[in-house]
């Protein structure tokens, strides 16, 4: 057991882009489980702020036709490292809105692995991830489609914002499937704000750091659509943005 | 006072010489219409009073209302008074016109040390603008110009034109993409709300059309970065007529 408990190194795929220093304080991680029984529907809302290092662990299990949304913001000013690893059941669905908003020259990272094990499954997964300074996102994203998981219907928008020219996006969303009928979508874009748009906005007297934030405020929404706790993640990730531009 | 006097201005964009030694002086209650071939250096004109990244200017002065516009940051130079109508508005998804308008008009307030307007303030304006261009405010609570036509596009430029209230309106090719009944009812929009004593136009445009429900005071025609003629409405009409090549020559 000692041996599982030892620190992963780089050559753990899913630690490829990890500040392995950083996780040193916060590790081992316990995984949380969350299951939900056939039918069950259930919805999650993690705000992350603070100056802590965190790093957690979240396994999740949907039996047939359980429904379970999942929506993270990740605003902290250390490391932190959020893994989902999820399996969903025949009908299942899986939502996961993710917002990282780093400015502190630290690393954030999401980490998923989806499982879709049975037919007729869904899942939605958005991730927003705004990087500036000498920060770091990172997305590492799996979607496993297994042998007779027919009808699945998988789905990933990954999107990183870079602020600075010294900032860092990391972004694998991966599909694997060993089943034949499924619908499976990703799309991954790492970019810059938009400078025309800026000089529009400033054109009609808006300061460059209200234009930034304006348009960081709607890319980052982007991932809260439909949440329950739809305000709550929206603030918070407002006022990180206030420190980020 | 004079409200805009350019002097022997150059800039360049990318290195490249475009304006070439132009000088243009407006006074408040003027209309001027500047006329010219592709590539004339019209639009680069705007962007370089308008601030834009990339516009460098390397000789030459401007004044604004009494300041170094030069000196200004672009939403500094907004604040001031100075309006850019954008030949091609930028479509900002996500932001709603009504929000990014609310926030433009009152860090333009706020810099000028004037109180903001409240939510029910500014909707009462922008609902007045709106009805001017005969725009229906429900497109103003859409992403700034996202999915707008291109005449939809004009028509939104010349609603935040009436809501910001500006002192001088550059506007650049406001008149294209637009159809007879639209160019009809943005030239009266740009009369109602500009048309006065304290303030003053500079319409950049290719064709006589717009000047037709705009009287230009002033016509000027720019060629190869300077304004190498100028004359009163009519010089519209011929350059209308003959070409820029005849005229200009």
């Amino acid at each position: 057991m000692t041996q599982a408990l030892a620190l992963p190194t780089r050559k753990s795929e899913d630690y490829r882009y990890a500040d392995l220093t950083a996780l040193e304080a916060a590790w081992p991680i316990a995984p949380e489980q969350i299951v939900l029984g056939a039918g069950e529907e259930g919805t999650m809302a993690i705000v992350h702020t603070g100056d802590a290092v965190v790093a957690r662990d979240l396994e999740i299990r949907l039996g047939d036709g359980a429904k379970f949304a999942l929506h993270l913001l990740d605003a902290g000013t250390a490391y932190g490292r959020f893994a989902v690893r999820v399996t969903l059941g025949a009908g299942a669905e899986f939502t996961f809105g993710a917002a990282q908003l780093a400015g502190s020259g630290q690393t954030l990272e999401i980490v998923t692995e989806v499982s879709h094990a049975a037919p007729d499954a869904v899942s939605r997964q958005i991730v927003r991830s705004v990087a500036a300074g000498k920060s770091t996102v990172n997305y590492l994203g799996k979607v496993h489609v297994e042998r007779g998981a027919d009808g699945t219907d998988g789905e990933q928008s990954v999107r990183a914002m870079l602020l600075d020219r010294t900032a860092t996006a990391n972004a694998r969303p991966e599909l694997e499937i060993y089943a034949d009928d499924v619908k499976c979508a990703h799309g991954c874009a790492v970019g810059e704000l938009d400078a025309q748009a800026l000089f529009y906005m400033a054109q009609r007297g808006l300061p460059p750091q209200e234009a930034k934030k304006l348009m960081l405020q709607a890319f980052v929404a982007e991932a809260f659509v439909g949440a329950q706790d739809e305000e709550q993640l929206l603030e918070g990730a407002l006022e990180a943005l206030g420190r980020l531009v | 006072m004079t409200l805009l006097k350019i002097d022997n201005l150059h800039a360049t964009v990318a290195d490249k010489p475009i304006l070439k030694g132009l000088s243009l002086t407006i006074n408040p209650g003027e209309v001027h219409a500047i006329m010219g071939p592709n590539g004339a250096g019209k639009s680069t004109l705007g962007y370089t009073l308008g601030g834009r990244p990339g516009y460098e200017v390397t000789d030459g002065s401007v004044q604004f209302a009494g300041q170094d516009l030069l000196e200004l940051e672009p939403h500094e130079r907004a604040a001031a008074g100075l309006f850019l109508g954008f030949q091609y508005p930028v479509e900002i998804p996500g932001v709603s016109f009504v929000q990014f308008l609310r926030e433009s008009l009152n860090a333009q307030r706020k810099s000028r040390g004037e109180e903001p307007l409240s939510g029910g303030e500014f909707l009462k304006l922008a609902r007045e603008k709106a009805a001017l261009l005969k725009m229906d405010m429900d497109m103003l609570k859409r992403p700034v110009n996202l999915g707008f036509s291109g005449g939809e596009k004009k028509r939104a430029e010349m609603v935040q034109m009436g809501i910001l209230d500006p002192k001088l309106a550059i506007l650049d090719e406001t008149d294209s993409g637009l159809d007879i009944d639209a160019l009809r009812i943005v030239g009266e929009g740009i009369n109602s709300v500009m048309r006065s004593p304290d303030k003053a136009v500079l319409l950049i445009t290719h064709y006589q059309r717009l000047l037709d429900y705009v009287k230009p005071d002033f016509v000027h025609v720019l060629a190869a970065g300077r304004i190498v003629k100028t004359g009163g409405p009519e010089l519209a009409l011929e350059l209308e007529e003959r070409g820029y090549e005849a005229v200009a020559a």
